[in-house]
């Protein structure tokens, strides 16, 4: 990477994405006042008052306490999701790269059938099928992600299986899975890292349109969609309630967005497929 | 690939996705009349929706009576208004279809005028200007934005309202201002999305050899784009429109909740917040048919876009 310059975007991206992870490791150690706290006389206090940065909500709670809580909400969702998809999707399309044949059909017919399920749609049948927790929402986004991982380890891993290394090693009698560990996964790891985190932002969204719902996150577990949710009955009273969360979840997006498009400029990979954009 | 083989693939996929819905909902640990009814269900009752659901029939004949009944227009009954679901689809779709075309209508609106010209002045400060605000309104959440356009159009303006919806046989004007703001909120959205896309592809094919020659033989760079790159600047248009349309599809089940439209996406909901599990599980095979069918016209368009691909 030495003598290749860093895109703007990489460093935009990435102060926004440490903002969240900083605010997110704070929140475990201290918030201003603890964000489930309610204080019913002190409903809807301006910001910047009486010692609250952004306000309280209807129930008194302290917003700035809530956002900085709610990204650590955000961050886990993103991480275990995006875990998820590469933990299935990368040894399945790299299987499929590798041994080719009827297994390399099934994972891609699969694939196309499962792409037909977005996130916020699988989602929402496992809702019906099991309680709706953050751990339901999680399965199904990190699930709905698994075939766009299949398809670009299997595209990029397609490609590495016939350079000149990979027929050197099958020659010396490597056996797949060393040439899986050793040759193909280092080889895809860039195409893995840019898809990741377009995966990360668009995790981020789901999950703030479902725990809108109602369908993510659980009270009193602070998180961004919920708030919004929350703030819905009084926009008429107190519209910046509405505006604080929202803008914490459009800045998280934009970071990995920018990320990822800084990551795919200076990683080059060839193969990251689009995913579909601003679910809700 | 030949027309026949794709759209027998089609049908497999159909397939495929209805047996995965039908096996989630159906496959799953647990009892799906106590999921239904609650751990604290008497045995009778219990015993009466086993009945009703079908559960002392095999899994098999359970399947088939499912899907042969929606070929035939017969969606089932609904666990919990007892009321056919297929007719009230029908009826949900005179909300949710309009909202979804509208949708898309502003979306290209939006994109193509400012796709286009921010690709063709990409070095120019307004080319980097839309460029920005794309990107900007791709991470906004079509939620969020849905709040932000009642916050300003219904309570501070009060010139469209903030939610609900007046039926078209009752007020047609009336009926399409309850879809302006959730339609708008879809639109722009996915707008900023389709204009980034729109505006690579348009840089992109400036840098073809064609446009080259023919900006050689004398034509402007408006010309040129008009008469030879648009075209070739489609392929990767349509295949994100495609791609796009089921974010807007799955959008729509959001958006119809923030404006309490009675459409499908608000009875998807519902029906997942009553465990409905007959209508949840028409309702996910109708949004994945369509994505399926969306995917399976895209690929047929670009035999349109692009003779040569039905050429090879």
């Amino acid at each position: 990477m030495s003598g290749r310059r860093v895109p703007p975007t990489v460093l935009v991206g990435g102060v926004l994405v440490g903002l969240v992870v900083l605010t997110a490791a704070i929140s475990l150690a201290w918030t201003p006042s603890d964000p489930t706290h309610v204080v019913v006389a002190d409903r809807f206090i301006a910001p910047g008052s009486r010692g609250h940065l952004l306000g309280t909500d209807d129930l008194g709670r302290d917003i700035f306490s809530m956002i900085m809580a709610g990204a650590r909400n955000t961050l886990l969702v993103g991480i275990v999701t995006v875990v998820i998809a590469i933990g299935l999707g990368v040894p399945l399309g790299g299987l499929a790269a590798l041994y080719r044949g009827p297994l390399e059909l099934i994972v891609m017919r699969a694939s196309d059938v499962m792409l037909a399920f977005p996130a916020i749609l699988l989602a929402l049948l496992f809702a019906a099928v099991f309680q709706p927790s953050t751990l339901t929402a999680m399965s199904a986004i990190g699930l709905s992600f698994v075939p766009v991982f299949a398809r670009v380890v299997r595209g990029a891993g397609l490609q590495v299986m016939e350079q000149d290394y990979v027929t050197a090693a099958r020659t010396f009698g490597s056996r797949a899975p060393w040439i899986f560990v050793r040759h193909l996964i280092p080889n895809v790891a860039s195409v893995i890292i840019v898809q990741g985190t377009v995966a990360f932002a668009i995790a981020i969204l789901a999950e703030a349109a479902l725990s809108y719902l109602g369908l993510g996150t659980p009270p009193p577990t602070p998180s961004w969609g919920r708030m919004l949710s929350e703030s819905q009955a009084f926009l008429f009273q107190d519209p910046l309630l509405a505006v604080w969360p929202g803008m914490s979840i459009a800045l998280s997006v934009l970071g990995f967005n920018l990320l990822g498009d800084g990551l795919r400029d200076l990683l080059d990979p060839k193969l990251v497929e689009r995913m579909p954009q601003a679910q809700g | 690939m030949q027309v026949a083989i794709r759209l027998g693939l089609l049908g497999l996929s159909l397939i495929a996705a209805s047996i995965l819905v039908f096996g989630a909902t159906n496959l799953l640990p647990g009892d799906p009349a106590i999921v239904i009814l609650g751990t604290s269900a008497t045995p009778d009752s219990v015993a009466q929706l086993h009945h009703q659901l079908g559960l002392d029939v095999p899994l098999w004949q359970r399947y088939l009576d499912w899907i042969g009944g929606i070929l035939h227009g017969d969606f089932g009954t609904s666990l919990i208004s007892h009321s056919e679901v297929g007719p009230e689809i029908v009826e949900k779709l005179a909300v949710s279809g309009p909202l979804a075309l509208l949708g898309i209508a502003i979306a290209l609106a939006v994109s193509l005028p400012l796709g286009i010209l921010a690709g063709v002045r990409h070095r120019h400060w307004s080319g980097a200007l839309i460029s920005a605000l794309s990107l900007g309104g791709i991470a906004i959440p079509a939620f969020w934005a849905g709040l932000l356009l009642v916050t300003v159009f219904s309570i501070q303006l009060r010139l469209l309202p903030a939610g609900g919806f007046t039926d078209w046989s009752e007020d047609p004007l009336l009926a399409i201002r309850g879809l302006l703001l959730p339609a708008l909120a879809l639109g722009l959205v996915q707008g900023a999305v389709l204009t980034r896309y729109i505006r690579s592809a348009v840089i992109e094919v400036q840098g073809e050899d064609f446009i080259r020659t023919a900006r050689a033989k004398g034509l402007t760079r408006w010309q040129a784009l008009r008469r030879h790159g648009l075209r070739n600047a489609a392929i990767p248009v349509v295949t994100v429109l495609g791609i796009q349309l089921t974010a807007l599809l799955v959008g729509a089940i959001v958006i119809e909740n923030v404006f309490f439209l009675p459409g499908l996406g608000r009875l998807l909901f519902q029906s997942v917040s009553n465990r409905d599990l007959v209508t949840v599980q028409d309702l996910v095979l109708l949004v994945t048919a369509t994505v399926l069918v969306v995917n399976f016209l895209v690929d047929l368009s670009y035999r349109f876009l692009d003779p040569r691909i039905s050429a090879r």
